[in-house]
């Protein structure tokens, strides 16, 4: 098992608009993309359980091969900046993702 | 041979200053064009809702001043869009004014100054509204209602290129926008030379956050941008930084909800054919986009509404059996504001960091860190009920009462002994699109000649 902040260089988060945020994980190596992605370690439905939402909050999932990427955007509880939103510019939802076992 | 070649020095100016040493180095690589965007809806809402700048006027001008005496001396256009943040018409009137004091310092030769507005007032919604094309939602909102509309304070329309290539056609050296997509600022300026719509649209995309399409990470460097053979280059201006297949394509990615199409008023950049190539250490170069022209020209309009006015108290907790209750600690400090105020006329928020305080819900950690800080907000519709309001919520944490505490003193400790009065709070109310027969309709351009 390897952690996934160890086989991407960036893991990140950040608004999309105002009523979504967006996560990008991005590879340097291609075959380590390929790899995370057959051993479905990153999918919608694990997405959800991490972060323990409906999959209806997830708005796209999407494997990108042109910037070997895994990117997922979900749907806000309330726009970004209401009273009470902690992460203004949804930068700092990515955390969990750091930790995920990839079995490569 | 390039068709055109614009730089650009900041992804959000005014929201930290650019930095000077790999702007000039853009400035020396002779662009055709200088541009920048200065605005954002991340933010949040209360910028464009208590029209204010979230950004220092001093970081503002500094940049302003930077871009003008640059594009000047090379004899080029500079644009900027979304101006002050949030675009709206005193953030456009201030960096107009901006730009006549710096034509004056620097005693420049006249040039000719455009700017264009994009408030739309809520009567022209309200119109659209009640007609046969409502007023859609975006990221799954329901079509605008006039209930929304009416707690509503201030609302922007998105321009597309078009403005921009208005005022570029009556021969603009400096045009200051209001709210524009990022990625059209710099659309405008290719399709002014001519270039293909596909093209014209990637540049804008891959240039309108600076040096964020380039590695290693380092914000605010001018990256250059061109357009040659029906493909797009963009290469770092900072000696350190390189636009490699990887940057560039992963900053498609950014901001958006998925990493193949970004709209604009007027149509839609297709990125999923997008190639990439290496060309030199520190460019790299994209063949394959495609546009996608709208049938039906729709404006995206952003709209923020007060909530009320807001104070802010902190309180911080380090008993391991008051953190092992504090759900019970909030749960009394609410209870006491229910006794004084009732259950509802107001929002009072606890963010409780060591505990779910970044994520919220979706926080898969659930054991409490040893220490927690609470940020308590209160929102109430007057300054002195959201004082107390504020106070009653913070200070009550102090006095809750756990069966089995040990320390009977006080069950929090206080960095400040007041809460502090914050900006009123706001919430986004619009994030729709309204249809034009005009798309020149919600944003009426302007020109006059500045300087000596």
């Amino acid at each position: 098992m390897t952690k996934l902040s160890e086989l991407a260089k960036t893991i990140r988060s950040k608004n999309a608009g105002v009523d979504k945020i967006t996560f990008d994980i991005i590879f340097t190596d291609r075959a380590i993309y390929k790899k995370v992605l057959a051993s479905q370690a990153v999918t919608a439905a694990k997405i959800s359980s991490l972060y323990g939402i409906a999959q209806e909050r997830i708005a796209d999932f999407v494997e990108y091969d042109p910037g070997c990427a895994i990117k997922f955007t979900i749907y806000r509880n309330a726009p970004s900046g209401s009273a009470g939103d902690s992460d203004i510019f949804g930068a700092q939802q990515y955390a969990p993702l750091l930790d995920i076992d990839v079995p490569v | 041979m390039s068709l055109v070649r614009i730089i650009c020095p900041n992804g959000h100016l005014g929201f930290a200053p650019l930095k000077i040493d790999s702007f000039l180095r853009g400035v020396d690589a002779n662009p055709d064009f200088i541009a920048a965007d200065s605005g954002s809806d991340d933010i949040g809402p209360v910028p464009l809702g208590s029209d204010t700048s979230t950004s220092p006027e001093v970081w503002q001008r500094q940049d302003l001043e930077a871009m003008l005496l640059a594009a000047r001396r090379i004899g080029v256009p500079m644009i900027i869009g979304s101006s002050g943040d949030t675009g709206t018409n005193s953030r456009v009137d201030r960096y107009v004014a901006m730009i006549k004091e710096l034509a004056a310092k620097h005693s420049l030769a006249p040039f000719k100054l455009g700017y264009f507005y994009s408030e739309v007032s809520k009567e022209r919604v309200r119109q659209a509204i009640g007609s046969s094309e409502p007023v859609l939602g975006l990221d799954g909102r329901e079509s605008l209602s006039e209930k929304e509309l009416d707690a509503t304070d201030r609302i922007v329309a998105m321009a597309g290129v078009h403005p921009f290539r208005q005022l570029l056609e009556e021969d603009c050296d400096v045009i200051i926008g209001g709210r524009s997509s990022d990625c059209a600022i710099f659309a405008a300026a290719a399709l002014h030379r001519g270039a293909a719509e596909a093209d014209a649209y990637y540049l804008g995309k891959v240039l309108e956050c600076a040096s964020f399409c380039a590695e290693p990470y380092g914000a605010k460097e001018t990256v250059l941008g061109a357009i040659d053979d029906g493909g797009v280059t963009v290469t770092a201006m900072h000696p350190d930084q390189r636009c490699t297949i990887a940057s560039v394509a992963g900053h498609a990615m950014y901001e958006r909800s998925n990493p193949y199409d970004e709209f604009v008023a007027g149509g839609r950049l297709d990125m999923r054919d997008c190639h990439y190539t290496q060309i030199d250490p520190r460019t790299t170069r994209v063949t394959g986009q495609r546009f996608e022209p709208a049938k039906r020209v729709r404006v995206k309009l952003e709209g923020s509404g007060k909530v009320g006015e807001r104070f802010v108290g902190l309180a911080s907790v380090r008993d391991p059996y008051t953190i092992a209750n504090i759900d019970a600690v909030i749960a009394w400090a609410k209870a006491q504001v229910v006794e004084r105020f009732g259950a509802d006329g107001y929002e009072l928020h606890f963010n409780i960091f060591g505990k779910n305080g970044v994520m919220g819900d979706m926080e898969p950690v659930k054991t409490p860190a040893h220490e927690l800080c609470i940020v308590v907000q209160g929102v109430a519709p007057t300054v002195e009920m959201a004082e107390e309001l504020c106070m009653t919520g913070t200070r009550q944490l102090f006095y809750a009462r756990l069966p089995e505490v040990k320390g009977t003193a006080g069950g929090v400790a206080f960095v400040l002994d007041e809460v502090l009065k914050a900006s009123p709070a706001y919430r986004w109310t619009v994030n729709h699109t309204l249809a034009v027969d005009d798309p020149l309709e919600l944003f009426p351009t302007h020109t006059l000649t500045v300087g000596a």
